[in-house]
């Protein structure tokens, strides 16, 4: 790549804006390493489906987000900035929540108030604050993206480590063969217990942290 | 970066954003009404099925609702018929009502030879509204199947009265005494004798929304009571 290139216009995907993306997913993920979140972590991933469609629904929610208060940060009065802030995630909820009532029925009644608490997560307050505030569109879009990624990646996962030891499943789909049930094998409830959501996401947390010595803390 | 702006400019921009989020938000709402309402009334076949134990599909719901549903009622507080279409009433309206107006819907379905009388209900549970089915045998005292839910009990807790297992325990129960009184099924605390035709074990940590239960099925089956001496003399 020709530096002058880079001055003129920076790529689309540049290695900066490409960690954009990557950070959040691995180093700087927002729940094992900024540990926020959890609370929707803890109701949502007894089973992967409804993971996955909160997953998808953070990931446009944020990246949307990111992008309206981007592109009208010039015009965001300081003072009235975190309702601004508020009233933009709160509308795209909604148009999520009313969508996923017409085409996920099933799907909206399972996630119920999750939906609407969307709008209470703080990873996606904290990327408006603390990026897309200060931050031209495409890159806020990509920290957007990135950030609700690396929240959903690791909601997909409790949820499939859940739904697979807790009810022998994954997308209802079974999944252990009825022979291994023959054989004495049982579903551990306790997987469909809040309390193993959060267990599972200690163990991520441990696993990420024994490989990646930069993470440990000093203290 | 954000400047500073004059207190003008902070309601002007207010409102300018709280006009336009409006418009886009009731213009949404206004274009997939008609798909939540399919769902909704879907939903409503789904649940009434379910009341006398047969699960179908939401999507095919529609289809065999009739198979199984011979007959629809509206009655009146004190048992007689009144005209109308029962399906279309909606008992959210009608518990505000006062009693000698209030319209009490009464499926009366048909499988595998049985009759069943279905009465629906509605009432308060922590949170907001609970409602269900519960279906009768055609001798109008055992419980042939309930369906429940809610729209937002706690998660985890109260939204176990949705859950099969929860349910499951109100099939076989009586809703009159052997003297013909009227006892309902009341949600216990404390440990319940399985073989007691009136009571069902309670959800640990949902007390108050099975408290709703108890009091939605007493309030809501006794209306039907003039209807039903009236069936059972015949």
């Amino acid at each position: 790549m020709s530096t002058n290139a880079e001055i003129s216009k920076e790529p689309l995907f540049s290695y900066k804006n490409k960690k954009l993306i990557t950070n959040p997913i691995g180093k700087d993920n927002p729940i094992t390493i900024q540990v926020l979140g959890i609370c929707s972590i803890l109701a949502v991933t007894v089973q992967l489906k409804p993971s996955l469609v909160l997953a998808i629904s953070v990931v446009a929610v944020m990246g949307l987000a990111n992008v309206i208060i981007s592109l009208l940060r010039k015009t965001i009065p300081q003072r009235i900035r975190i309702i601004v802030q508020l009233t933009v995630i709160a509308s795209l909820v909604i148009i999520v929540d009313q969508v996923l009532k017409a085409y996920m029925y099933d799907v909206s009644r399972q996630l119920s108030i999750f939906v609407g608490l969307i709008i209470t997560n703080c990873i996606i307050m904290g990327r408006l604050e603390g990026y897309a505030l200060y931050n031209k569109a495409w890159p806020s879009f990509l920290d957007g993206i990135g950030n609700a990624s690396g929240y959903a990646a690791i909601l997909i996962v409790v949820g499939a480590v859940r739904e697979f030891f807790g009810s022998g499943t994954l997308m209802n789909v079974q999944i252990i063969p009825d022979a291994l049930y023959a054989i004495g094998y049982e579903n551990n409830g306790f997987f469909i217990l809040p309390p193993m959501a959060l267990i599972t996401v200690g163990i991520i947390i441990w696993i990420q942290r024994s490989r990646d010595k930069e993470l440990i803390d000093a203290s | 970066m954000t400047k500073d702006y004059s207190n003008k400019y902070i309601f002007i921009y207010s409102s300018i954003m709280v006009v336009v989020v409006a418009l886009i938000l009731s213009l949404l709402a206004t274009l997939l009404q008609p798909r939540q309402e399919r769902n909704i009334r879907l939903e409503k076949m789904q649940d009434i099925l379910a009341s006398i134990n047969i699960e179908v599909e939401r999507e095919k719901s529609e289809v065999v609702f009739w198979d199984y549903i011979v007959d629809t009622k509206i009655l009146n507080h004190k048992g007689e018929e009144l005209e109308g279409d029962a399906f279309e009433v909606d008992l959210q309206d009608e518990i505000r009502k006062d009693l000698a107006e209030r319209q009490l819907p009464l499926y009366i379905a048909e499988a595998e030879d049985e009759q069943y009388y279905i009465i629906p209900l509605r009432g308060a549970g922590l949170w907001g509204a609970i409602w269900g089915y519960i279906s009768l045998k055609s001798d109008f005292n055992t419980i042939a199947g309930v369906n429940f839910d809610h729209a937002s009990e706690t998660p985890g807790l109260g939204s176990q009265i949705a859950d099969k297992h929860f349910e499951d325990q109100f099939k076989g129960k009586n809703i009159f005494d052997q003297d013909g009184n009227y006892r309902s099924v009341r949600v216990i605390r404390n440990g319940v004798d399985p073989d007691d035709p009136h009571r069902v074990d309670a959800i640990s940590g949902g007390t108050m929304t099975c408290n709703g239960v108890s009091n939605m099925m007493y309030d809501g089956i006794r209306l039907y009571k003039p209807y039903i001496q009236k069936q059972v003399n015949l």
